[in-house]
């Protein structure tokens, strides 16, 4: 029972990250019903961007409390606007000239730009892993092990506390500001009718570029966990987490918010469970198995929504 | 803008789909506080005209202006916020909104001032929207999603209503409410409406004037009386009986 906790406590952690990259996917999929495969790379500049970031402030574990959770924030909110930035503009050079040309023509250019973005970091930044020191250190301890101190000691980490809230509180926030406010509106009139919204006076274009910008901010969010949680990058990590998050998206219903943060929590729980009961070198056969097989059965995802409406 | 000047001025729109010409050359006018309605059959042009005068697809040839200004090549989304609204063919409703957020999204160029308001008086025109406030826009009845669709283009305090086909598939009892609101409107808010219409003879009796076009140029214009009594016109399009 410990065990399962402590996997549990990891699983929702992994999951968090997993759906705040997948949100990205799936909110670009619904507006214009492609798959931008460069979004895990930027999540990977996200988390590199971050790393830069935490090296030129020099903040370490030893950065006394409030000033490190000062330049977290800064760190936070200064990535996740240079994020957005690169997510706009791969947006603006390599989908929108070929807006409403055949379909499969952005889907090339997303697997060029997703291409183009690892070589830059990979030249730019070097090939090698990027380590960084912890800097939340600590937790608690939900279990003592035992009297005998045989039993499993179940640990909930400060960092793990810091990812779990930070997602709940970014989605909660989304999911606000996809539903009430007038922004998310238009996001959602653009993805059901990119005619009729331009017929009210909506700017689709810059409507779609917002939502890049969105997608990648929560990627960058996303890449400062990574880099906190595991304590290193490279310039690969992008392609792991972006095939994790799509999956993720794919799973709980591509076009459906609430769906991606079901699908990443899901992929991210079968991913640790699999790990802790089974074997790690088949957790990433055990994610994809149980997508298929929930494709195969739901074609539309988990909370994906029926093709057919009556109009 | 002069007394005499049109507020919508259509000169010699011709419009492209790829190679295949849809308008060869549309020469219309409306004047302010005027209906003035386009009938003609199915593929004659008559939505394509409307959408061109919103920008999508936007005329090759010829220039459209609207309040003394030239507006042919601006985007749609900037010509929308010019005081023109359409409700489009098929209505366009989005599917997976409430009645609330289409009306919403329609009164969104309008600004949030006169929100409360404005919405009060679309459900006064039409209160059967007001019953179905909270319910999704993709399963409103056709004839709901037609008020809708008017109600929506109205929250964005328009002074120019592009109509297509309000009346098409719809009940009898549904096309004399949604002609009896257009008139309403006009008369007392005194606002422009230009109707395309395949339903010529409501039209045309609501109409101050009409055009008639054929394949993709006006044939006839003149008073909705004088259409209505023009040989013509009552064989092409009012054979069959006044319905």
């Amino acid at each position: 029972m410990d065990y399962f906790l402590q996997q549990l406590i990891n699983g929702v952690t992994l999951g968090s990250i997993y759906g705040l990259i997948a949100i990205g996917y799936t909110m670009v999929y619904g507006i214009i019903g492609m798959i931008n495969f460069a979004h895990g790379d930027i999540f990977m500049i996200g988390s590199f961007i971050a790393l830069i970031m935490i090296v030129a402030l020099g903040i370490t574990a030893a950065t006394p409390l409030l000033l490190l959770i000062a330049a977290l924030v800064l760190v936070l909110v200064i990535a996740m606007a240079l994020t957005a930035f690169w997510g706009w503009t791969v947006e603006r050079i390599a989908y929108r000239p070929l807006r409403g040309s055949f379909r499969l023509a952005p889907l090339i250019t997303a697997i060029g730009a997703s291409i183009a973005l690892q070589n830059f970091v990979q030249i730019s930044q070097g090939a090698r892993n990027k380590p960084l020191q912890p800097l939340v250190q600590g937790g608690f301890q939900l279990t003592d092990g035992g009297a005998d101190g045989s039993g499993f000691v179940v640990q909930l980490s400060y960092m793990q506390i810091l990812i779990i809230v930070s997602t709940v509180v970014l989605m909660l926030g989304f999911t606000f500001l996809i539903n009430h406010t007038s922004l998310g509106r238009s996001q959602r009139a653009c993805e059901q009718d990119r005619k009729m919204a331009a017929l009210v006076g909506v700017n689709v274009d810059r409507t779609i570029s917002l939502t890049f910008v969105m997608g990648a901010a929560l990627a960058a969010v996303a890449g400062l966990m990574f880099l906190m949680y595991y304590g290193v990058v490279d310039f690969f990590i992008g392609f792991v987490a972006g095939v994790k998050a799509f999956t993720a998206a794919v799973l709980g219903g591509i076009g459906s918010l609430p769906g991606a943060m079901l699908g990443g929590l899901l992929i991210g729980l079968i991913e640790t469970f699999w790990s802790g009961y089974f074997s790690v070198e088949y957790k990433d056969v055990a994610a994809f198995s149980i997508l298929a097989i929930v494709l195969i059965f739901m074609p539309e995802g988990l909370l994906g929504k029926p093709e057919v409406e009556k109009v | 803008m002069s007394a005499t000047e049109p507020l919508l001025k259509v000169r010699g729109v011709e419009t492209y789909y790829g190679k295949i010409i849809a308008l060869k050359g549309v020469d219309l006018d409306v004047f302010e506080g005027e209906i003035v309605t386009l009938i003609g059959a199915n593929g004659a042009g008559k939505s394509t005209l409307m959408m061109t005068v919103c920008g999508t697809p936007q005329a090759r040839n010829g220039s459209i202006v609207y309040a003394g200004e030239d507006i042919t090549l601006k985007p749609t989304y900037e010509i929308m916020r010019t005081g023109i609204a359409q409700s489009p063919e098929g209505r366009r409703i989005f599917p997976r909104m409430s009645v609330l957020e289409n009306l919403m999204m329609g009164g969104m160029v309008a600004g949030n001032d006169h929100f409360e308001d404005d919405l009060k008086k679309a459900f006064d025109l039409f209160p059967r929207l007001r019953e179905r406030k909270n319910q999704r826009g993709g399963t409103l009845s056709g004839g709901e999603q037609q008020m809708l669709a008017i109600a929506r283009a109205l929250m964005s305090r328009p002074r120019l209503l592009l109509l297509d086909e309000p009346s098409l598939g719809l009940a009898p009892i549904i096309v004399k409410q949604i002609f009896e609101a257009i008139n309403e409107l006009n008369k007392n808010d005194g606002l422009t409406v230009f109707l395309v219409e395949q339903n010529a003879y409501h039209a045309l009796k609501l109409a101050h004037r009409g055009y008639v076009m054929v394949n993709g140029v006006i044939t006839m214009t003149g008073t909705g009386k004088e259409l209505l009594s023009r040989e013509e016109v009552k064989a092409a399009y009012l054979e069959g009986g006044r319905h």
